[in-house]
């Protein structure tokens, strides 16, 4: 097997594939949409968040597999985290992705994206739905509490 | 005399250090040609100083280097004098410097009409313009094939139009600009032109004099030299009547507490220490295409285009954009597999020692008019063998596979 072909993982094949939380909120209190110059992916994401907690969240997402499969990943797991877990979990995957760090441990599923560390351009593409993800929760906590820091 | 030989890639350095390599990315960046790398160790190593400043002996050789430079680019551009070459990092930022100088001198309701097809390197420096002056800025369309739709050029291209700005060759579909009937129109209402040369130069040599166009800006690194250096050349009296775009040290006749006065063409526009050594080298590489028979390379370069071509239409559901002969079209050719991601594509192709581009190829607005967000590209250059076509083939099967 040549070194990129395992990338593609079955997970990640069947996580983008599946593509958990895709659509959209009637009722969202945050927004956002990113997007990845060096390809043009675009992640919409829209959260509902109630007691500084993620209701609901739906995101629309083009882009590549490693893209849409980590929008999968939060489309899962996102509901019931606050700003400061996803911050957690993004910057962990991130050092997971940048620095060979342990996978997070409470989304064990990332574990799927750990050959792309041998990839420094596809780092992006994997961490674009949580960026937009934590644009979306600013936004939202902006947008109902006006502009305080998270603590 | 001129060469083709059968294959060029021994004279490429990394080419010829990885033979396993089928490199298809030549429009985003070409491979080096030994003589322009070992002209830029040589300078390096024999000739290194400032230009256009220092009285001693290697001071001078700097600048014989330099300035003989010029005179190759301007042979390969056929110009009428080395004056109107101007040295820059890159197209991009020969590009900027007509936008600025030349955009400065237009005014409110004058027209600078672009195309669909641009690179954003010849689209955004423009609507910086619209946004500093109030110019308008005009767009001419793109028919499903990517050619520049000229049907309704008259429209386009009356009185009010300053500056037509296209490119010559777009780097998504490799279809070729009709520039003759563009400079016809131009001509008519006294308006300039501008070709973006960046995906032509490195299809052979121009004759900027015979295009009839007024300004025409290309990069070395995609012309088989080192990256850092490129080129706009402009039709003397025109930069004559421009103001400099950046300012510092070469580009003045005389600085007062009071006003600063400019030097004259070429130094006016090359504020600051040019790109000596990269001129050099690319000077280097010019000479070397100038060597080459053009007509057997377009036509090796055409065979590998149609056969590239012939394979990918018999993959199920793949879309091509751009012309459908290849006389239309340079040796670019992009295309859509619905359902797989040129990312995904280009990182499985790497793992069969294929180098490709995907993406949106900076002209987005043109993938959107093609019905297109993202695509992959190869873009051949001369180069390029069989070998790197039924490679391709094989890895987009074996692609495929991998993602569905």
């Amino acid at each position: 097997m040549n070194q990129s072909d395992s990338l593609y993982e079955d997970a990640i094949k069947q996580f983008a594939q599946a593509g958990h939380g895709h659509g959209q909120l009637a009722a969202a209190t945050g927004a956002a949409k990113l997007d990845n110059p060096l390809c043009g992916d675009r992640v919409r994401v829209q959260v509902a968040v109630a007691s500084d907690h993620i209701a609901a969240i739906a995101h629309d997402t083009k882009g590549c597999l490693l893209c849409r499969a980590a929008a999968a990943v939060i489309g899962l797991r996102a509901v019931g985290q606050d700003e400061l877990g996803i911050e957690a979990i993004t910057t962990g995957l991130e050092s997971m992705l940048k620095h060979g760090s342990p996978v997070p441990a409470a989304w064990p599923e990332l574990s799927m994206f750990e050959p792309a560390r041998a990839y420094p351009s596809r780092h992006r593409c994997v961490l674009l739905p949580f960026r937009a993800l934590l644009a979306a929760l600013q936004e939202s906590r902006r947008s109902q509490h006006g502009d305080i820091p998270v603590l | 005399m001129s060469v083709a030989p059968a294959s060029l890639r021994d004279e490429f350095p990394l080419l010829a250090a990885a033979p396993q390599l089928h490199y298809l990315d030549s429009a985003a960046t070409a491979q080096i040609h030994r003589l322009a790398l070992d002209a830029v160790v040589c300078h390096e190593t024999t000739c290194r100083a400032n230009v256009s400043r220092g009285t001693y002996r290697l001071a001078e050789a700097a600048d014989l280097a330099y300035e003989q430079a010029r005179q190759t680019a301007a042979r390969f551009l056929n110009a009428s004098s080395a004056d109107e070459v101007i040295f820059t990092s890159g197209a991009t930022a020969a590009l900027n410097l007509v936008a600025h100088s030349f955009g400065g001198t237009l005014k409110a309701g004058d027209r600078v009409l672009i195309s669909v097809a641009e690179h954003h390197s010849n689209f955004v420096p423009w609507q910086m313009l619209r946004e500093r002056t109030g110019i308008e800025l005009a767009l001419i369309p793109v028919l499903a094939s990517g050619q520049l739709d000229l049907a309704h050029l008259s429209e386009l291209i009356d009185s009010n139009c300053r500056l037509v700005a296209v490119t010559q060759c777009s780097n998504v579909t490799g279809a070729w600009t009709d520039v003759a009937t563009l400079v016809a129109a131009a001509r008519k209402v006294g308006a300039k032109v501008l070709l973006d040369g960046a995906q032509g130069a490195q299809h052979g040599p121009q004759d900027v004099r015979a295009l009839g166009i007024d300004f025409y800006a290309f990069s070395g690194h995609k012309c088989f030299g080192p990256g850092g250096v490129g080129v706009l050349w402009g039709r003397g009296e025109l930069l004559a009547a421009m103001p400099p775009f950046l300012t510092g040290g070469g580009m003045i006749a005389e600085v007062t507490p009071a006003e600063t006065t400019w030097a004259p063409p070429p130094q006016r526009f090359e504020a600051g220490t040019p790109p000596i050594a990269q001129a050099v080298g690319l000077a280097a590489a010019l000479e070397w295409m100038m060597s080459l028979d053009w007509l057997q390379i377009h036509a090796r370069e055409n065979r590998l285009c149609e056969l590239l071509i012939e394979g990918l239409q018999r993959i199920p559901g793949l879309r091509l954009l751009g012309p459908e002969a290849s006389a239309e079209r340079a040796p670019i050719v992009s295309f859509e597999i619905p359902g797989l991601h040129p990312h995904d594509i280009c990182q499985v192709l790497d793992a069969h020692n294929l180098a490709l581009r995907g993406g949106h190829h900076c002209a987005q607005p043109l993938l959107a008019a093609l019905g297109a967000e993202v695509c992959t590209r190869a873009s051949i250059a001369l180069y390029s063998d069989e070998a790197d076509i039924e490679a391709l083939l094989d890895g987009l099967r074996f692609a495929l596979q991998e993602l569905t």
